[in-house]
């Protein structure tokens, strides 16, 4: 069967030469950009696979692990909110609204760190294989989202018991929160993994700002705070990308478990919630093209500085 | 005839970077040291390579052969000038790149094959010529991380020379693992050869060159300084008589 779909290569200098007589003269050189990416689907594939798999080769436990990480996270901030802190007697399933946002921030700053690296741990290959350069940063998005899943499974039993009813706009703002999430980390891997490249540092500046991020949004606070303490000026709060999809996230997942649904989005969801999500979306699309060029720009020079 | 690799006025140059650090760049300056400076790799290199044709490439170390071989696979870009291939292209030289020690040999041999450009259908077609070439059955269940060096590069080298390619690039001396395997090595490559694909081999051994090629271009400081005949090539570049000795020393002879 898969003989059929592929024609045999020829065996002999004359087959091989009426072969290529139609076969156009054209640069070496890889195609870029998604093109390029769809392209190499399959190697794609592979790469992420390598990725996941290497990841717990030679322990007993295996991918039991990316369950039991998570998981004990999630207990660490039931204990430490609801019980130690108190946080929980006045916001409803606090845990919910921390590990929620926790996943998707994770999602963020796990794919910028990763792919950032990514083209400098790929240097033997690239410099000794023709492929699209994209392909790495993309690789290390896709890794991060397959190991959201078992996150997810943890957060969907929380959800089961704390009564998770989401209507249409709940789950509306779940894709998008996600959407953004995903394009932003992506367009800064894909700069970023170029300007690591030449300059080693952007690793060590990623983590800084990493950790600022995971402070720069409603996260381990709730949102009613921001919007008591920074009154009137919460739009530039706002204008963190990262803080509306984490908003949106929240919408989607932890909204929807309180028993007051309509008094939870007046008290911690801000205006033009919506709007917002889909201007920071679009500004993440710009972004991504941004990124692109600036790849395209600086890729010639890559195989020398590796 | 078709041409198969078709190089015009290509030129690639290179940043020398002295100092690297903030502390290293500021003393520099100070000093009023060069931070960088520049050099060619290539200088206007042309030349056409007709399909079929079996290419040497020699030159001393640092005369850009490497460089030449990367943008005519497409790693590099040049900074002027045109490359263009016809057909697809593959060789011995992202042999064993992209090995995770981790993963098992069987695996390894599904990613690299798909590194260089194989689709999975044809990997399994080709799944037990590679294995049997590479002649590792006993552990194709276990990481490549506890492999021997020779079973290592046999592995790497067995999956490259099954790819099929209408340009056939190598770097590497063909000297991997023991005598039987490099007589195989040898055997694979004419089989190559004799079915019209083009082979472009960077070499120093005059032996293997002589055997393989039947053209000779020599690259000196960038530039093209020789194109033509294998027997008059080798003498160009200083390896003939003497070095044959050498040669076979060194074991690249195949």
């Amino acid at each position: 069967m898969t003989d059929l779909l592929e024609p045999q290569r020829p065996r002999d200098a004359a087959s091989r030469a009426a072969a290529l007589a139609d076969v156009p003269l054209v640069s070496p050189a890889p195609t870029g950009g998604i093109r390029g990416i769809l392209q190499h689907r399959y190697l794609l594939k592979l790469l992420v696979k390598r990725e996941v798999t290497a990841r717990y080769t030679g322990s007993f436990l295996g991918m039991l692990w990316s369950y039991i990480t998570p998981l004990t996270q999630f207990l660490m901030y039931i204990f430490i909110f609801t019980l130690l802190m108190g946080r929980g007697g006045n916001i409803e399933h606090f845990a919910i609204h921390v590990f929620a946002s926790i996943m998707v921030v994770g999602l963020f700053t796990e794919t910028v760190a990763a792919g950032t690296r990514s083209i400098v741990r790929n240097s033997a290959l690239l410099q000794k294989s023709a492929m699209p350069r994209e392909m790495f940063p993309f690789a290390s998005l896709l890794v991060s989202i397959y190991h959201l899943w078992p996150e997810f499974v943890i957060l969907g039993i929380a959800l089961f018991f704390t009564g998770w009813a989401p209507d249409l706009t709940a789950l509306v703002a779940g894709v998008l929160g996600y959407g953004i999430i995903m394009v932003f980390a992506l367009a800064l891997a894909v700069a970023l993994s170029v300007s690591q490249v030449f300059l080693r540092d952007t690793g060590n500046i990623v983590a800084v700002v990493n950790n600022f991020i995971r402070f720069g949004v409603p996260m381990m606070y709730p949102y009613s705070i921001v919007a008591e303490r920074f009154r009137g000026h919460t739009d530039l709060y706002l204008a963190n990308p990262i803080a509306d999809a984490v908003l949106l996230v929240q919408r989607c997942f932890w909204v929807p478990t309180t028993s007051d649904q309509k008094a939870t989005i007046a008290e911690s969801m801000p205006d033009h919630l919506f709007t917002r999500g889909f201007v920071a979306l679009a500004g993440a699309f710009v972004l991504l093209v941004i990124a692109q060029r600036i790849f395209n720009r600086f890729e010639n020079k890559m195989p020398e500085r590796l | 005839m078709t041409d198969s690799i078709v190089v015009e006025n290509v030129s690639k140059r290179f940043t020398k970077q002295y100092h690297r650090t903030l502390k290293q760049v500021s003393v520099a300056m100070m000093r009023r040291q060069q931070v960088t400076n520049t050099f060619l790799a290539l200088d206007d290199v042309s030349f056409r390579v007709q399909q079929g044709e079996a290419i040497g490439l020699m030159g001393l170390n640092g005369s850009g052969k490497s460089t030449l071989l990367k943008v005519v696979q497409g790693v590099m870009a040049p900074d002027a000038g045109s490359v263009r291939t016809r057909g697809r292209i593959a060789g011995l030289i992202a042999t064993g790149a992209g090995f995770h020690p981790q993963l098992t040999g069987r695996e390894n041999i599904y990613l690299n094959a798909a590194i260089l450009g194989m689709s999975e259908a044809e990997t399994n077609r080709k799944f037990d010529a590679i294995t049997a070439f590479a002649d590792i059955d006993d552990f194709l269940d276990s990481p490549v991380g506890y492999y021997s060096s020779g079973m290592y590069a046999r592995l790497g080298f067995a999956i490259a020379i099954h790819v099929d390619a209408d340009i056939f690039l190598a770097d590497e001396a063909l000297s991997v693992g023991d005598k039987p395997f490099k007589v195989k090595c040898m055997k694979k490559l004419q089989e190559i050869k004799d079915s019209g694909v083009t082979i472009f081999y960077v070499s120093h051994a005059a032996g293997s060159v002589r055997k393989i090629c039947d053209r000779v271009l020599v690259l000196e400081k960038g530039v093209l300084g020789f194109d033509g005949e294998v027997e008059a090539g080798i003498k160009y570049v200083k390896y003939d008589d003497e070095s044959e000795g050498t040669d076979e020393e060194l074991g690249s002879e195949i």
